[in-house]
């Protein structure tokens, strides 16, 4: 028990501080997972939207598979990018692997079907009569998507806090395609993992601590925007 | 509706792609994958080498922290340039294979055999490794093994080899499958014994109950080798970074460090240097 005590007296020095490395890793973890979610935002909102507004024959079988892709292992995304980006794979000219593009690369593999649920499900909810009265209004295509996203937002924006949260949090992925390098790759959750497999458990437990408060803020933010506009 | 989603899609992964080429195609000389074992960077002496060479080279390093067996698979498929590995017989396949360019030996140290103070097989003291392997199966002791396939792995199941004992799906017997660190801290959890190189488990003594019990053996002795892939199997291979990172290791700054890398914290050097004469 006086290691996790040590443990946290030690790390809320090295916070206190201002650990640069910690600060550096801090910062490419928010790069890289708010690039992904952002990337993810994109095309979950209008995967989804496609998805919900239009009835075409498998529709159900690509809801289906929308949903399993929620919950997608880490690790086997990271697999299957890794079979993609390295040098024997089709992709393997573009030099990707071990690079932070290739993190960003599997956390939208990770993030981009959760948002899609959620904003599949998200416009799915907006009453069919509201979507005639925007079309009958007169509405153009762009501004008829526009309605309904601004009709939607509460749920599309815990949509982006549920990607960001799985791009951010996730560690199976990055560990195979960053290769956890020092400097260049290594984000909050492989440095954790690092660091406690060397027994410098204060340093994990500072990490591990950075991650939740970044998470928390992040999310506050999201969701003070999101209260707003309900009130 | 489904056109302009498809036209936006489409527009969006090809700015996706253009962009990503463009950022990649920049920096691919300059960079050098180098696979190599858990301990050489568990120990931190990576940390201690990587930021000279690259200073001195203007190479950037990428550092992949594998088991000998993973970084040797992936110089087989040339996904690495440089290897530095501890699995003297599967390099030795890995070169007959035609793999490998140039193999050169860097430093040395010793594999212990570590377990609880209390030495439930009583092995402590014992000069054979395998004769205390043997005892660890007879008194039936847990024993964690890391079952990865990496240097330490197959130096272990040599010795059980030796011992004449097979110690797979025995109820006294664990694999692990992580690291040496993650393996030592499983078992000082359990009060087992394990197999571990010296350098890692001196710079985890701090936080693990376990000692040494066994040293010294010939059989215990553990060589890493800097290999650099052959270029020829793999047009893509970085060679020339390949080479100066392996000429660095090799080199008499390199090894004046690696004979100097822990004494100051754990009062013993963690690897002694066998490249300079």
């Amino acid at each position: 028990m006086d290691l996790v005590v040590q443990g946290i007296v030690r790390a809320a020095g090295l916070l206190a501080s201002g650990d640069r490395e910690i600060l550096e890793i801090t910062l490419l973890s928010l790069r890289v997972s708010g690039g992904a979610t952002l990337i993810s935002t994109v095309i979950g909102v209008t995967l989804g939207a496609a998805v919900a507004l239009n009835r075409f024959p498998g529709r159900n079988i690509a809801v289906s598979l929308i949903n399993t892709g929620m919950g997608l292992p880490p690790v086997v995304v990271g697999l299957w990018v890794t079979l993609f980006i390295w040098r024997s794979g089709p992709l393997g000219d573009l030099g990707l692997l071990y690079t932070p593009t290739a993190i960003v690369v599997a956390q939208v593999v990770i993030a981009a079907p959760i948002v899609t649920g959620i904003s599949l499900a998200a416009m799915q909810n907006i009453p069919e009569k509201l979507r005639f009265q925007i079309l009958s209004l007169g509405a153009g295509r762009a501004r008829y998507l526009a309605l309904l996203v601004r009709e939607a937002r509460l749920p599309l924006l815990a949509g982006v806090m549920a990607g960001f949260g799985g791009a951010l949090s996730e560690v199976g992925a990055s560990i195979m395609v960053g290769g956890n390098i020092r400097g260049y790759t290594r984000v909050l959750t492989t440095a954790t993992v690092m660091e406690t497999g060397m027994g410098n458990f204060e340093v994990a437990i500072a990490l591990g601590f950075v991650l939740l408060v970044v998470a928390f803020i992040i999310n506050y933010v999201l969701t003070s925007i999101q209260q707003r506009i309900r009130s | 509706m489904a056109g302009t989603v498809r036209r936006a899609c489409a527009a969006f992964s090809a700015a996706l792609v253009v962009t990503i080429l463009a950022a990649s195609l920049a920096a691919e000389e300059r960079n050098v994958i180098f696979a190599t074992t858990t301990s050489t960077q568990d120990t931190g002496l990576l940390d201690a080498l990587v930021p000279i060479f690259q200073k001195k080279t203007g190479y950037f390093l990428k550092v992949i922290a594998v088991g000998s067996g993973q970084a040797m698979a992936l110089g087989e498929r040339g996904e690495a340039d440089v290897l530095l590995v501890h699995s003297p017989e599967a390099e030795k396949r890995f070169m007959d294979r035609g793999f490998g360019i140039r193999r050169r030996v860097v430093m040395h140290n010793d594999f212990v055999l570590v377990g609880p103070e209390s030495d439930p097989a009583g092995i402590r003291g014992m000069k054979s490794a395998s004769w205390a392997f043997k005892a660890i199966a007879a008194a039936g002791v847990l024993f964690v093994g890391r079952g990865d396939n990496s240097g330490t792995d197959v130096k272990e199941k040599k010795l059980w080899r030796i011992a004449g004992v097979s110690p797979e799906g025995q109820k006294w017997y664990q694999q692990t499958g992580l690291g040496m660190g993650h393996t030592l801290r499983v078992t000082s959890e359990k009060s087992a014994y394990t197999l571990s190189d010296r350098s890692t488990y001196l710079s985890m003594k701090r936080v693990v109950d376990l000692a040494i019990l066994v040293e010294g053996d010939p059989d215990l002795m553990n060589v890493y080798h800097v290999i650099q892939v052959n270029p020829a199997k793999w047009p893509k291979v970085n060679a020339k970074g390949a080479q100066a990172f392996a000429d660095f290791l090799v080199s008499k700054g390199a090894q004046e460090l690696i004979a100097n890398f822990g004494r100051e914290r754990f009062g013993t050097p963690l690897f002694f240097p066998n490249a300079v004469r």
